[in-house]
């Protein structure tokens, strides 16, 4: 009798990279529902728009390159850069700065470098940065919390210029805790006093500390469920912290508390759902952890001393570039081996 | 407790000792399936039609052949003798008839065939004689059971099959700390250690004091998987009715691969085997119960290796169960003795699913590292899903118990830099196959580690040949210069030794000439002078002649006269 053969191991095997990119969607759940309570329909117009659009790129660049469209469309991947990428931007923005964004995080930064598995940085903060730098203005239109234009309205605002020009964006925009530090520092006022405006909740940013806390529980269920490993959000929250801690000891007033800086921005996010980008991160243990602590030193830098008010995207893309140095130094010591 | 310390310190009772047990890195916790084939008890399968023994069982050295066709043949008859130091005999496993010599499909991962002897059995099972047993092997010399060992033909029956003689004598040189033997059966769906505990407790047991006379180890472990409750209390049982307290029984956490060499040490010890190093290298002989077993029915019976208990199991197979099975029998065989195939059988493994691979047909036969003939269904083994890229998650890497990046070896072994791979430690993969499970995208890892380390063996022997015809060439480059050079030197030699001689000899050959000249000239002028009219002359005038001559004569240079 005859059989087919096939190579070691045969029993089927106990993972799958789009049953991964499904949970780490589910698990962004909590923190984007509390994104989209506090911050409007903004939130949610931005992932679908972001959504369709990275679908229709990957799919284009795929026939262009001649690979497996809809395998390929079904890990998943495209939808969770999309998804990233929208939770990042401010709710008031026009429709197109989540298509251009989404277009280049999926033409350029990840079909143009070979598609899944092959860009060297993470194609959602690739295409962030690309909207930050060009877009500045559009990217810090962010609404008050809890006090948000209805469904037609967002719809308008980001849809039709005149809806923009007429209903007094001004007036629904709000600048961002981290904004507001950074400016009124500026104006040599002391964190006691910026803290006491409204704008600051119990322990980080109003309404942003809700936000971190759902993406910290998503977070943890990913550790959980072994989607990701530790190494990386303990590293950078830990680096975060830990240089927070140093300065504001050093200067509780002018820098803010290390608790402040953990629940604010994309600290939560970027821990466990950018930073944590498999291809693009460091891949040994070791690795992770050194990875990770980099991103939150210069997450810290940016935001404390550069000249835009978060610095999570700029870190991971800097740390993008390290990780194959920090992968070459950091090999774990084979058994049996001194 | 410092294991280390503790092996060292010797002066504790050896129970207490392998009580804190130790973890290695990775490793997964899969699916048993043992129970599946540990329903019915341990079965022979009966002796088949016709044997077909491979001369090639173990690693090293291919037996040499003892018989031509038409020989009869009596059970345990050495059919094929050891060459070389890392080599064994092969023994019929029945009687009857050799019919064939010839290539016959082997169970090899490539499908390949080798040279085999083909008995067809007569079914009377007679062995030559009556096999006449040892003298009791405490009054044996270690020399002379190792001997006896490799006589009876045994290797490793865990699955490598290395010559049980070679790693017992690695063992016999240097103090031995721990004989530990291996009856962690890891793998799922094998069972056939687990079943032999449990069955042969006391030949086991037998076999692990006659291993234990050999290597006079200070510590003898026989370890057994958590999962092996039966096999445990049995052999704690005949070990309480003995009274022996030599051998210690511990049980270790359920962990695949924790029934390798390599993890099982680190999980008792917590040592590690150096990389490309042998257990002897820290005081550790390792043996499988199997293979002690053999041991003594080798040495109590004088029966050589020509059976083995092998699990036939899997969703595939009517009647999974352990069989006692000649080795030779084809898989066909095995497999009818256990019910047949079912009508889902997809796939044939010799092996477990893990580190297992399979064959194309059930013509070939057991052979001594047969631990396990698994027929599998495609529910319960779908075939591999296609593979998408690497998406560098790491998973391989938690996974991996040679704490190896095996990411990174995918990336270098694709890519063929091989130097890379080698650097990564490719030689230190014990393809386990952990990575391959764990994989999201579903890459073939361990197909790619095989086909790096099979390319970098090949580079390796032509490097070799290569070396060798360029140190040839070299050599054959210096031999003609050397004979150029000293046909140089010869002709230089002669060159100078002519033109030496030859102006010595040009000046005798000239003065030869000189002085022949000089004495015609002499004669000449001698004859010019000659003597005339001197025929009559007086006696006066004749004096007066010899006189003048005389004064002529004191005048001419001495010695012309």
């Amino acid at each position: 009798m005859k059989f087919n053969t096939y190579s070691s191991p045969h029993l089927p095997v106990s993972e799958d990279v789009a049953a991964m990119m499904q949970k780490v969607l589910l698990a962004l759940l909590p923190g984007a529902a509390c994104a989209a309570w506090l911050f409007g329909w903004g939130i949610l117009i931005n992932v679908l728009l972001a959504a369709l659009t990275a679908i229709a790129a990957e799919a284009l660049m795929l026939r262009l390159r001649r690979r497996p469209v809809l395998v390929t469309l079904l890990d998943g991947s495209a939808l969770l850069t999309a998804v990233l990428l929208a939770l990042a931007l401010p709710p008031l923005t026009p429709w197109w700065i989540p298509v251009v964004g989404t277009l280049f995080a999926i033409v350029v930064a990840k079909q143009l470098y070979g598609g899944l598995g092959y860009n060297p940085f993470n194609p959602a903060m690739a295409g962030y940065v690309v909207l930050l730098i060009s877009f500045p203005l559009e990217l810090t239109q962010w609404s008050a919390p809890g006090n948000y234009p209805g469904l037609l309205d967002t719809l308008a605002l980001a849809f039709t210029e005149t809806a923009r020009a007429g209903a007094g964006l001004d007036a629904l925009s709000m600048a961002t805790p981290m904004d507001t530090i950074k400016t009124r520092l500026g104006l040599n006022e002391t964190l006691g006093e910026i803290h006491s405006t409204v704008l600051f909740g119990y322990f980080g940013g109003r309404a942003w500390e809700w936000v971190n806390l759902g993406f910290l529980l998503g977070g943890l269920w990913l550790l959980q469920a072994r989607v990701i490993q530790w190494q990386i959000p303990a590293g950078m929250l830990g680096g975060l912290f830990a240089t927070a801690l140093v300065f504001h000891l050093f200067n509780p007033d002018s820098f803010t508390s290390p608790v402040f800086h953990l629940f604010s921005g994309a600290a939560m996010l970027g821990a466990f759902f950018i930073a944590t980008d498999p291809v693009s991160a460091s891949t040994t243990p070791r690795g992770r952890l050194i990875y990770g602590a980099g991103i939150g030193i210069l997450t810290y830098l940016i935001r404390t001393w550069g000249g835009y008010p978060d610095g999570v995207a700029f870190a991971v893309l800097l740390m993008n570039m390290a990780a194959p140095t920090i992968d070459h130094y950091t090999r774990p010591r084979v058994f049996g081996q001194p | 407790m410092d294991p280390v310390t503790d092996l060292e310190s010797g002066d504790r009772g050896t129970t207490g000792r392998f009580e804190r047990l130790y973890r290695f890195h990775g490793g997964l916790v899969l699916p048993g399936q043992h129970e599946i084939s540990t329903v019915l008890p341990i079965k022979a399968a009966g002796i088949p039609p016709h044997l077909v023994i491979p001369l090639l069982q173990h690693i090293g050295e291919t037996s040499e052949c003892l018989v031509k066709v038409g020989d009869p043949v009596h059970k345990g008859q050495i059919i094929a003798a050891p060459r070389g130091n890392v080599s064994v005999p092969v023994h019929a496993s029945s009687s009857g008839t050799v019919v064939a010599l010839e290539e016959r499909p082997f169970p090899h991962p490539s499908g390949l065939s080798f040279p085999s002897v083909v008995i067809e059995t007569d079914g009377r099972d007679e062995w030559g004689g009556h096999p006449h047993s040892l003298p009791d092997y405490r009054q044996l010399s270690p020399v002379r059971l190792l001997d006896h060992i490799r006589a009876a033909g045994i290797v490793g029956l865990g699955g490598a099959g290395f010559p049980t003689q070679v790693k017992l004598a690695s063992g016999t040189d240097d103090r031995v700390d721990l004989l530990l033997i291996n009856g962690v059966e890891c793998e799922p769906y094998i069972s056939c250690d687990n079943q032999l505990l449990q069955e042969r407790t006391g030949e086991l047991l037998e076999g692990t004091r006659i291993l234990r006379h050999i290597l006079q180890p200070r510590d003898c472990v026989i370890a057994v998987e958590a999962d092996m409750q039966e096999a445990e209390r049995a052999l704690r049982e005949a070990l309480r009715a003995s009274a022996d307290t030599g051998i210690q029984v511990v049980s270790v956490p359920q962990r695949y691969p924790s029934g390798g060499e390599r993890q099982l040490i680190k999980v008792l010890t917590g040592r590690e085997v150096p990389s490309q190093g042998f257990p002897s290298d820290i005081g550790i002989i390792c043996q499988n119960v199997g293979t002690a077993a053999a041991v003594y029915r080798a040495v109590a019976r004088n029966h050589p290796l020509i059976s083995r208990i092998v699990t036939v199991t899997g969703a595939g197979v009517n009647q999974p169960r352990n069989l006692e099975v000649l080795i030779g029998t084809p898989f066909s065989h095995a497999i009818a003795a256990s019910g047949g195939y079912s009508d889902d059988v997809d796939r044939l493994l010799m092996g477990g699913p893990m580190m297992g691979f399979a064959v194309s047909t059930d013509a070939v036969p057991v052979i001594k590292a047969t631990n396990c003939i698994l027929a599998v269904t495609r529910e319960e083994m779908p075939p591999p899903a296609a593979a998408l890229p690497c998406i560098r998650c790491g998973k391989c890497t938690e996974a991996c118990p040679a704490d190896l990046l095996p990411q990174q070896l995918y990336w270098y072994a694709r890519s063929g830099n091989l130097d890379a791979a080698q650097d990564y430690n490719l030689f230190d993969c014990i393809e386990c196959g952990c990575c391959a499970y764990v994989c999201p995208s579903h890459i073939p890892l361990v197909q790619y580690y095989r086909h790096a380390k099979t390319e970098i063996w090949n580079d390796e022997k032509q490097k070799q040949a290569a070396d060798i015809a360029r140190d040839r060439h070299q050599a054959h480059q210096e031999r003609l210069e050397r004979i150029k050079r000293e046909r140089a030197e010869r002709l230089a030699r002669r060159k100078k030794a002519v033109s030496g001689s030859d102006s010595a000899r040009l000046d005798a050959k000239q003065a030869a000439i000189q002085a022949a000249l000089e004495r015609v000239k002499k004669k000449k002028e001698r004859k010019g002078i000659v003597q005339k009219n001197v025929d009559n002359l007086t006696a006066e005038q004749a004096e007066k002649v010899r006189e003048v001559d005389r004064r002529r004569r004191h005048k001419s240079p001495p010695g012309e006269h």
